[in-house]
């Protein structure tokens, strides 16, 4: 993904950057909010991460602000160290498409990332049907199936297992987990996600010979099929 | 910059000549004492004046009255003698009535139709004396001063004229003893209001003092210091002020709280991950060694970052500014999805959730901080609840008691509460615990920061709502009540939060 990143701090900025690279992503870097604004509007990028408080009169909102106002969509991931729920509210209404607080853990800020963009190229077809390998998920019936085999889901489980099919091949924290699909923004401090993934496994993994869900050290949970 | 203080400059000239331009147009007296003094002086005179005028217009009245009935009186009987006796009896009459006038005020003339005095005092007919029978207020000479006089003319038989008049120098003396008195109530007015100009004044003072000995007492740093009630309009200032002043105490009592605690509590995770970094910085002698003590290093400073936000949030919450995020909140809703969000990790910990619920009214606030206040609840309770047993999650609406005894039909409040069959909190511990950092001894070996009940405590108070911890042998019970109204909420609620109620 070609990626824009406007951040102030040289510490951080390399650490992102770098990370960003390695993950096989093409990134531009700004470190005020004269240039970042300036290349968020002449080059196309797939994503742009904002910090929220920027040298030289133009912060991270003024340049969405300014960017939305243009109707340029580029999905936009505000980073910040702001982190009061009202904080967050601003930048999100302000179109910020998601809110990374600081400090952040690496592998947050890159699953975030990738999930925008997977989002932003999934945008023009409805989907009403999921196939990762084997997995088929039904939107609308909310049937599943995995090697032809029905499996039956709660609600919550089936929300929980189409995320993680949404962002197939992506690392998904469990913050995001617990934000996208409980629609909570605190942090628990026992494993509830963990629980809740464990249970899915139970019916998702067990019964067959592969696993698909897999758990990633120190980030997260990624749903794949063996031969990925 | 230069350019910026030169603006500066110019805004503090003018900001100074408006200043003086308005002290210019303005009472020159700054002291509200001497104000208030001066404007009752300005009071009793205005009122002085008046009542003197009053009795001035009306005791001139009387005497006006007195003069003329007297004349007209005397003009009867001298009439009659007239008629009695003709010229000769009236002169004589005349002059007896002169020669018996001790106060020398009586004014007479009598000519005969030549225009001849016959009697009388007056040494000729006063020419402003043109019509009979009228009333004539005139200066006349006599002797060697000149005095007022009231005079009537009567005409009598055979072109006879008779003058009756009276001296009325008494009213001008009357009108000199009242414009005395006047200026003497001036003086005294003027003395006594400079008098009480000075009292009131020192009134004022020391009404002010004792305001202004707390204020500069608080300012210098000293919060214990309240201003003293002495149950006179200064309360109206005091008590709010005093109020005031007890909040300030208190947050900056939390301020102090927070900072001890970040000075303990934050210290020993930020040692741990330093001493872990620079102990694999010089023993590590394996790349696998190094990973895993910079890993334990990131989790510290995770945990401390947790704390950090725990901290911030609870701040934020304590201040008030969260109301605005208040919307109507279902709480049926709320704590279903709570529940099967835990349930999970429950079930995982060998524990069963049970949860009784009744329908519940939807209660004003910010859903946000209540799922983070359960949330706490629920992982405090499944983290000290022994594998095997129960914990329950009732929530239920509160009746308002009428004054009869009988519940009332509209709920008043929720009652939320988290019971589990851990090894509960003695009482000294329950009185403490939402104390930030605050960790009972049973719960120093589990993971946590000693800020989720605190938090808790933060949430409830901003729904104006109370926080019990009750043991409930075995275990305990924590009950969230909040108020649907914030009129229904307990009066102690912000000031004595935790209560033991066993």
């Amino acid at each position: 993904m070609h990626i824009l990143l406007v951040e102030d701090d040289p510490t951080v900025r390399s650490f992102v950057f770098k990370g960003l690279k390695e993950a096989g992503h093409n990134v531009d870097q700004a470190d005020n909010g004269k240039d970042g604004l300036y290349l968020a509007i002449s080059e196309k990028y797939d994503i742009i991460i904002l910090d929220r408080m920027l040298p030289g009169g133009i912060d991270g909102l003024n340049i969405l602000e300014t960017l939305r106002g243009q109707k340029n969509n580029t999905p936009v991931l505000l980073l910040s160290a702001l982190s009061e729920v009202d904080d967050r509210v601003d930048g999100l209404r302000a179109g910020g498409d998601d809110y990374v607080t600081k400090p952040f853990a690496f592998s947050e800020l890159l699953a975030r990332v990738e999930a925008l963009g997977r989002r932003g190229n999934a945008d023009a077809a409805p989907e009403t049907t999921i196939t990762v390998g084997d997995l088929k998920l039904d939107l609308l019936t909310r049937d599943v199936q995995r090697d032809g085999q029905k499996i039956d889901l709660q609600p919550r489980e089936f929300r929980l297992l189409e995320f993680l099919a949404r962002h197939a091949g992506q690392v998904v924290t469990r913050t995001m987990l617990l934000e996208k699909v409980w629609d909570y923004h605190f942090d628990p401090q026992t494993n509830v996600i963990d629980v809740h993934v464990s249970r899915l496994r139970q019916k998702v993994d067990k019964p067959f010979k592969t696993s698909i869900i897999h758990t990633v050290r120190n980030a997260g949970y990624i749903l794949r099929t063996p031969q990925d | 910059m230069a350019q910026e203080r030169h603006h500066e400059a110019d805004i503090t000239a003018s900001q100074k000549k408006r200043a003086f331009h308005v002290r210019k147009g303005r009472w020159p007296i700054r002291s509200a004492g001497l104000n208030f003094a001066l404007a009752y002086g300005v009071i009793f005179l205005i009122s002085a004046a008046l009542f003197l005028s009053f009795i001035w217009w009306s005791s001139n009245n009387l005497l006006d009255n007195h003069v003329r009935a007297f004349i007209e009186t005397d003009a009867q009987e001298l009439r009659e003698h007239w008629n009695y006796g003709g010229p000769p009896a009236l002169s004589d009459a005349i002059e007896e009535r002169l020669e018996q006038n001790v106060d020398d005020d009586a004014l007479y003339l009598l000519i005969d139709r030549y225009g001849r005095r016959l009697a009388g005092n007056l040494p000729g007919w006063p020419a402003s004396i043109t019509r009979i029978n009228h009333f004539y207020e005139i200066t006349i000479r006599r002797y060697s001063f000149t005095t007022p006089a009231e005079f009537k003319a009567y005409n009598l038989t055979h072109g006879y004229k008779l003058i009756i008049g009276h001296d009325i120098r008494g009213r001008y003396l009357l009108g000199t003893v009242i414009t005395r008195t006047l200026i003497w109530c001036a003086v005294m007015i003027a003395l006594l209001a400079f008098g009480g100009a000075w009292v009131v004044r020192d009134l004022f003072r020391r009404m002010v003092g004792s305001i202004a000995r707390t204020a500069s007492a608080v300012a210098s740093g000293d919060l214990s210091h309240r201003i003293a009630l002495t149950g006179s309009e200064t309360d109206l200032v005091a008590e709010p002020v005093n109020t005031m002043l007890d909040r300030i105490n208190r947050l900056m009592e939390g301020v102090r709280q927070v900072s001890n605690a970040i000075a303990h509590d934050l210290r020993t995770p930020i040692t741990r991950a330093r001493n872990q970094l620079e102990d694999a910085l010089s023993s590590a002698n394996s790349t696998e060694a190094l990973r895993s003590a910079v890993d334990k290093a990131i989790c510290d400073l995770d945990h401390i970052t947790g704390i950090f936000e725990a901290l911030l949030r609870i701040a934020q919450i304590e201040a008030g500014s969260r109301r605005s995020a208040f919307t109507m909140v279902d709480v049926n809703d709320l704590l279903s999805n709570m529940a099967e969000l835990y349930e999970a990790s429950a079930e995982d910990a060998g524990l069963k959730l049970v949860l009784d619920v009744s329908p519940l009214p939807a209660l004003h606030g910010d859903e946000r901080m209540l799922q983070q206040a359960l949330a706490n609840l629920l992982d405090n309770a499944i983290k000290f609840s022994p594998a095997g047993s129960e914990l329950t999650l009732s929530a239920h609406p509160v009746l308002a008691i009428t004054p009869k005894g009988h519940a009332a039909s509209t709920p008043t409040g929720i009652e939320i509460s988290v019971r589990d069959h851990g090894p509960g909190m003695n009482k000294e511990d329950i009185l403490r615990a939402h104390e930030r950092f605050f960790r009972a001894e049973s719960a120093r070996h589990t993971p946590g920061s000693g800020l989720g009940l605190s938090l808790v405590q933060a949430v409830t108070g901003l729904h104006h709502g109370k926080l019990t911890l009750t043991q409930a042998n075995p275990g305990l019970k924590v009950t969230l009540f909040l108020p649907l109204t914030p009129a229904a909420s307990h009066p102690h609620a912000l000031t004595d939060p935790v209560q033991n109620h066993d």
